[in-house]
Order: structure tokens, then C-alpha cells, then sequence
């Protein structure tokens, strides 16, 4: 007797369109945020935000109810929605363009006031949308469309660590970095998106994950060589791990 | 038996889920699909152990279904 | 509770009437003249379970708002001038949404930072758009303490039963006056929107709501389909006050709170036997162009008055295309000083002079 070990998740759409690169990860983690609304049962009452960047496209994929925000206002848009219907479920969808650069002020002022949501953040070093250009994560060295020599700090400045920086804020219950460079840690960002749900089904605060992925179109790379440099370069500047977990200590 | 059900019109050639698999089930087709890539296909089926690897890796959640 | 006529702010009033129009949330970040809508809806909203969020900007105001409207819930802002420029990115979406919320913009005196000084400044940021494409912020003007009132339930009404952004243009004279005012109930039908709002894709499919419009022919029929809206705002929702206009030769033009001192004037010029008239449109977005057309057959001459350098002024002009050859005066003072009831009527006497009785002599200004 066979037995069903794996399906789409009833979070996706049937008619889900997925529209990013070959290779790309973000199909990767929009399917685990599906799985997890799944496995908590939160579908039904969620209400999600999708962002300016490749992220937007996170409307053609998710069966659930979603509101676009402008650039960088996700976090706001989500505490707008949490404090008229405190009883659903609210996340945020970004990129770390969206998140970290123009959207920095929103995201640091949400946590700090503990808004109960919860934030998936796709760091992948460069403003994926637009073409490849430096943006807040950019590593010193990467060669993008707009460091053609490589970002170089003493004109563009340093690579932002956005879960280091946000951990140090009281109101945030959850923060982890994560890969989806291979089954494994695919199995583990998982685990730590559940987690930031946790933070938000239990009331402890604001949840996050920052999900270190791929563009292998703008870093001109193929899928294999783009995970090669997320276990490499970019996890020595950008380390994966638990940064805070007070779900943990409160289950 | 196990099994994947895949829809080779959703995969666009990462072959992410060809390094993924332990026991190689899965190759490269030699017609192209409705997108215009060369998609996945099962090979040997019979050596499917229904891990599901394939499946996490995808991104384009080109695999419907997997059996064990 | 009975309600009672009481010594009200007009800042005070327009919390108020929120309050008793059902806002579930709102959402703000100080700046004066505005300031006391926030300090009373900082006790007020939690006082009556719903939410009340201090925003760490203006940007993160309006956005909280894009997403509280989402939901259906009544929600509003409220700032001034050089902040509500903040909000603009906002709003465009908002609109393009079709979203429902109201935004109080207590004008100061600009540009830039300007002064906190009674101004009409901001009329072309509201009417004419701040924001990015084709869109329009409805928009109500009070001139009295208890329009602040009975304007900020117009705006919930509208902007929930037509799904768009409504403004409530006021200005740091009205909000921070007192006068006798009633907070009576609110007169309006409550509006369904579970038809469209974000509470969950329970027992159907999910909604998505978005400015994002990648198919040409949809965005063009989106714009069209938000023209269409405003034309019947217009027709449906239009509100202005007309003061002694049967048979005036010239007609003067005056919105919000210079618009009283504008009454006071004409009053004075009716009893001086000048044939003097006043037209103030309440709401100034959409305008109401027809109307002033009709006025403009019927009268020798236009005098527009504002606090700023002419900006309702255009709207009035364009009005008058096609209509006949008719001269339009304008008396404005951006900032400082309030213009006195004599000022305007010694304005009023020279402008009637040279338009109607054809004797030319010089203005005081």
C-alpha cells in the first residue's frame, strides 16, 4: 500500500504561477512558509503582505488572503492589519532591499513595538528585480551592475547584517538566518520559519527569518555554482543560526 | 512502489532535484516542455525510495506528489 | 447620553467625531497644528478597545492605514502640509487600491517647513495630487468647528461606500478655535465591505488586493473605472454653501476658514447695498465646475479669495471655459496675518467698483 509522503501544500494556489528564474530560491521559500500555514492550521485566517521586488510575485503563489504594500512599507502595512484584526495571522513577504535598505526604518520601528507578525526576508545580496544592482547586503568584493569593480567600502559602504542587528530589539521573539542550499538545510529553515509563526500564534512578538538565497540570474551563476556560494562566501560574512528564540523558552 | 508525480511543465532545467536525488530516479528529457526548457524526467523509477528529496529542492514545485 | 452643545476645539472635534463614527484604528505621527487629534486619540481609542498606534513617520502612518483599510475596518490619519507630503506615496496606492480611509490634513503655512499659521497652501497638494498617476483624493473643507464634525462623518461615509481616500482640508485656525459645537450621532448608513476586505480565505478564494497592474488593458480600465467613481462622488456627494447669490452682480469665491471672514465681508457689503454674493464650495475635489459655471452666467464678475497665492483660483478658471468672457479677481495672502472682515470688504467695494460699476481705482492689499 502506497502512502502519500508528499504533496503541494493547500496554502499554494492550484493555479500558481511561479515566476522566478530557474533556480532561484524564493520558490523554495515560499513553499515552506505554505507548509508551515499548513502544518499550524493558520491558512484560513492569514493575511499576507507582499513587497516590491521579486518577492511581489508571492500573490500568484499563496491561497491565501494578501495585500501589496508600497517599497519598504511591508512591516507597517502588516502592524495596520494586526491592530484592526488582532485575531489573524499577518506576515510579511520581502526582500532585504525592501526590508533592509528602503524599508529599515519601518521594519526596526515594528519590532521595537513587538507588532505579533511575522517577517520571512530573503537576503540575496543584490536587488534582484531591477537587474542585479548593490544593495544593502551586497558582500565587499561582489561585482553587480552598480559595483562593476566590486563593492568596495570605502565608497558603498559595508554589507548590512540584518539578523544581528535585529536581534538586539526587545519587541522581536524570533530571529534566525537560514539556507535553502540543500535538503537539509531546506529541513532546518523550515523548523525556524515555524518558529516565527510560533512567536506570533503565542503573542511573544514579532518573528523573523532572514532566508540566505540565490539569484542565480544576476549573479550569473548556475543553480549548483549560486548554492556553492551560499555555503561559502556569503555564510562566512552572513552566518547561519538562531539569533533568539524566546518560542523556545516559552513552549 | 515508490513514486514521484511530476509535471514536466512546471520545471525550468535548475536540475537542482537531479543532485538532490540519492539513487538518480530522475534525467534530463530530451524534448522540451511548454515554458521551451528541457525538463526533468524519471529515468529509473524503480530505484525511487520516496525520500522526497527532489520535492524540497524544487523551486518550481514542478513535483506534484511523492509515494512511498 | 444626550448630546449637548459644548465649547469644543476644532482639533478636539474632529477626534471626536471619529470616535463616534466607528474608527477602529487609527494612526499618526505628531506635528502641529494637528497634534491634539493624536494626544485624545491616544486615550480615546484604547478607552474603547481599538487601536491606536503612535507611526515612526508619516510614510509608516499611511501605510498602517493602507493596511488597516485592507481589512474594511474605518481607519484614519491625520497631519499637516509638510508631512501629508510624506504620505503622498501612500495615498497614490491607496487610491489605486481602493482602499477605504480618511485623512485630516490641518494645513500650516509652507513650503518646507514654513510656520504653523492658518494657510490654504495645501490645496493643489490634495486636489491636484501629490502623488504618482491618475487618481484624486476626495476631498471636504470645513469653515466651523461643527463642520469639523459633521465633515469627518461625510468623510467615513464616502470614503466607505465608495472605496477611496476622502480628505478632510482643514487648517491650524479651525483646529485650534473653540466654539460651540454638538458631536451628535453619526447620521449615516453603515456600509458592507465583506465583499472585498482581507479577513482570511475562509470557505472561499483568497483575495488580493494591489496597485500592481501588469496587463495593459486592465491598468487602463482601472484608471477609467476610478474617473468613473469620482464623476459619481461628484453628482452624489457634492456639498457647497451659496449666500446671497440670486441676483448678485459680483460673486465672491472663498473656501474653509477664510471663507467665514469672506461672509462676514459680504454681509457687510449686502448691507452697504453692493450686490455681493458668496459661493463656497465645500467639496473641493472632485470640483464642482458645473456649478460655478451656472453662477458665472448669472454675474458680472468673480472674486476669489484665498490663503495662499491662487490655487483654488485655477480650478475656478477652468470652470469658466466656454462660458463667457468673465473677469476673475484674486485677493490671497499665503501666511501671516489673518485677513480682517474690512480688509476683504474694502477688497470686495474696490473689486465690484471696477467690475460692475466700471470705475477703476486701486487695490488695497
Amino acid at each position: 500500500m502506497e502512502q502519500l509522503v508528499y504533496k503541494r501544500p493547500e496554502s499554494i494556489k492550484e493555479d500558481f504561477k511561479i515566476p522566478f528564474c530557474p533556480g532561484c530560491d524564493h520558490g523554495v521559500a515560499v513553499r515552506l512558509v505554505a507548509e508551515v500555514l499548513d502544518e499550524l492550521g493558520l491558512r484560513e485566517k492569514t493575511i499576507g503582505v507582499a513587497s516590491v521586488g521579486c518577492s511581489v510575485c508571492s500573490y500568484d503563489i499563496f491561497n491565501v488572503d494578501i495585500v501589496e504594500a508600497q517599497h519598504g512599507r511591508s512591516m507597517a502595512v502588516a502592524t495596520g492589519i494586526k491592530r484592526s484584526k488582532p485575531d489573524k495571522i499577518v506576515f510579511t513577504y520581502q526582500g532585504d532591499g525592501d526590508l533592509a535598505s528602503i524599508g529599515i526604518a519601518e521594519t526596526i520601528h515594528a519590532m521595537a513595538r513587538g507588532e505579533k507578525i511575522t517577517t520571512i526576508c530573503i537576503n540575496n545580496t543584490t536587488y534582484g528585480m531591477t537587474g542585479g544592482q548593490a544593495g544593502p547586503t551586497t558582500l565587499l568584493g561582489q561585482v553587480t551592475t552598480t559595483t562593476v569593480n566590486g563593492r568596495n567600502s570605502e565608497t558603498s559602504g559595508f554589507p548590512l547584517k540584518i539578523s544581528e542587528l535585529l536581534k538586539e530589539i526587545d519587541g522581536v521573539a524570533y530571529v534566525a538566518r537560514v539556507s535553502l542550499d540543500s535538503p537539509k538545510s531546506i529541513m532546518n529553515a523550515k523548523k525556524s520559519i515555524k518558529r516565527a509563526f510560533e512567536a506570533q500564534v503565542k503573542g511573544l512578538g514579532t518573528g523573523f527569518v532572514e532566508i540566505l538565497s540565490t539569484c542565480p540570474t544576476n549573479w550569473k551563476m548556475t543553480p549548483q555554482q549560486a548554492h556553492e556560494r551560499v555555503r561559502g562566501e556569503m555564510s562566512e560574512v552572513f552566518v547561519p543560526g538562531v539569533y533568539k528564540d524566546k518560542v523556545s523558552e516559552a513552549i | 512502489m515508490a513514486r514521484i508525480v511530476l509535471d514536466r511543465n512546471r520545471c525550468k532545467a535548475c536540475y537542482l532535484c537531479i543532485d538532490a536525488c540519492p539513487n538518480k530516479v530522475l534525467c534530463v528529457d530530451d524534448n522540451v516542455n511548454n515554458l521551451g526548457y528541457y525538463p526533468v524526467k524519471i529515468d529509473i523509477e524503480k530505484n525511487c525510495v520516496g525520500c522526497a528529496m527532489c520535492a524540497r529542492v524544487c523551486p518550481d514545485m514542478a513535483i506534484e506528489k511523492v509515494y512511498k | 447620553m444626550k448630546k449637548e452643545k459644548k465649547l469644543l476645539k476644532g482639533n478636539y472635534a474632529i477626534a471626536q467625531a471619529a470616535i463616534e463614527a466607528g474608527c477602529q484604528s487609527y494612526f499618526a505621527y505628531p506635528i502641529t497644528p494637528q497634534s491634539e487629534i493624536a494626544e485624545y486619540m491616544s486615550s480615546a481609542m484604547p478607552e474603547n478597545g481599538r487601536a491606536y498606534v503612535a507611526a515612526e513617520s508619516e510614510v509608516a502612518a499611511i501605510s498602517m492605514v493602507l493596511g488597516a483599510g485592507s481589512t474594511g475596518v474605518k481607519t484614519m490619519t491625520s497631519s499637516s502640509s509638510c508631512a501629508v507630503a510624506l504620505m503622498q506615496e501612500g495615498l497614490s496606492f491607496i487610491a489605486s487600491d481602493e482602499i477605504p480611509c480618511v485623512l485630516v490634513n490641518v494645513m500650516r503655512a509652507g513650503p518646507g517647513l514654513g510656520y504653523i499659521y492658518a494657510s490654504q497652501g495645501d490645496y493643489f497638494q490634495t486636489t491636484k495630487g501629490g502623488g504618482n498617476g491618475d487618481y484624486k483624493i476626495v476631498t471636504y473643507a470645513p469653515s466651523s468647528v461643527q463642520e469639523c464634525i459633521d465633515l469627518t462623518y461625510k468623510c467615513f461615509y464616502v470614503s466607505q461606500k465608495y472605496r477611496t481616500p476622502v480628505c478632510l482640508l482643514a487648517d491650524g485656525m479651525l483646529a485650534q478655535m473653540m466654539e460651540p459645537a454638538i458631536v451628535g450621532e453619526y447620521p449615516y448608513e453603515e456600509i458592507d465591505q465583506t465583499s472585498w476586505a482581507l479577513d482570511g480565505a475562509k470557505n472561499r478564494k483568497p483575495r488580493f488586493i494591489a496597485s500592481l497592474d501588469p496587463d495593459q488593458e486592465s491598468l487602463r480600465k482601472r484608471v477609467v473605472k476610478l474617473f468613473e467613481k469620482y464623476k459619481k462622488i461628484l453628482d452624489e456627494e457634492n456639498m457647497f454653501e451659496k449666500y446671497e447669490i440670486e441676483g448678485a452682480k459680483l460673486v465672491v469665491t472663498a473656501f474653509g476658514s477664510i471663507a467665514r471672514i469672506v461672509k462676514a465681508a459680504v454681509k457687510k457689503a449686502r448691507k452697504n447695498g453692493l450686490n455681493v454674493g458668496l459661493f463656497r464650495p465645500i467639496m473641493l475635489n472632485p470640483f464642482p465646475e458645473k456649478i460655478v459655471a451656472e453662477i458665472a452666467q448669472k454675474v458680472d464678475g468673480i472674486l476669489d479669495i484665498e490663503l495662499n497665492c491662487g490655487q483654488m483660483l485655477q480650478d475656478i478658471k477652468s470652470s469658466l471655459a466656454g462660458v463667457k468672457n468673465i473677469p476673475v479677481e484674486f485677493f490671497g495672502r499665503p501666511a501671516g496675518k489673518m485677513m480682517t472682515v474690512d480688509e476683504i470688504y474694502e477688497q470686495i467695494e474696490h473689486t465690484y467698483k471696477k467690475i460692475v460699476e466700471k470705475k477703476y481705482g486701486t487695490a488695497c492689499i
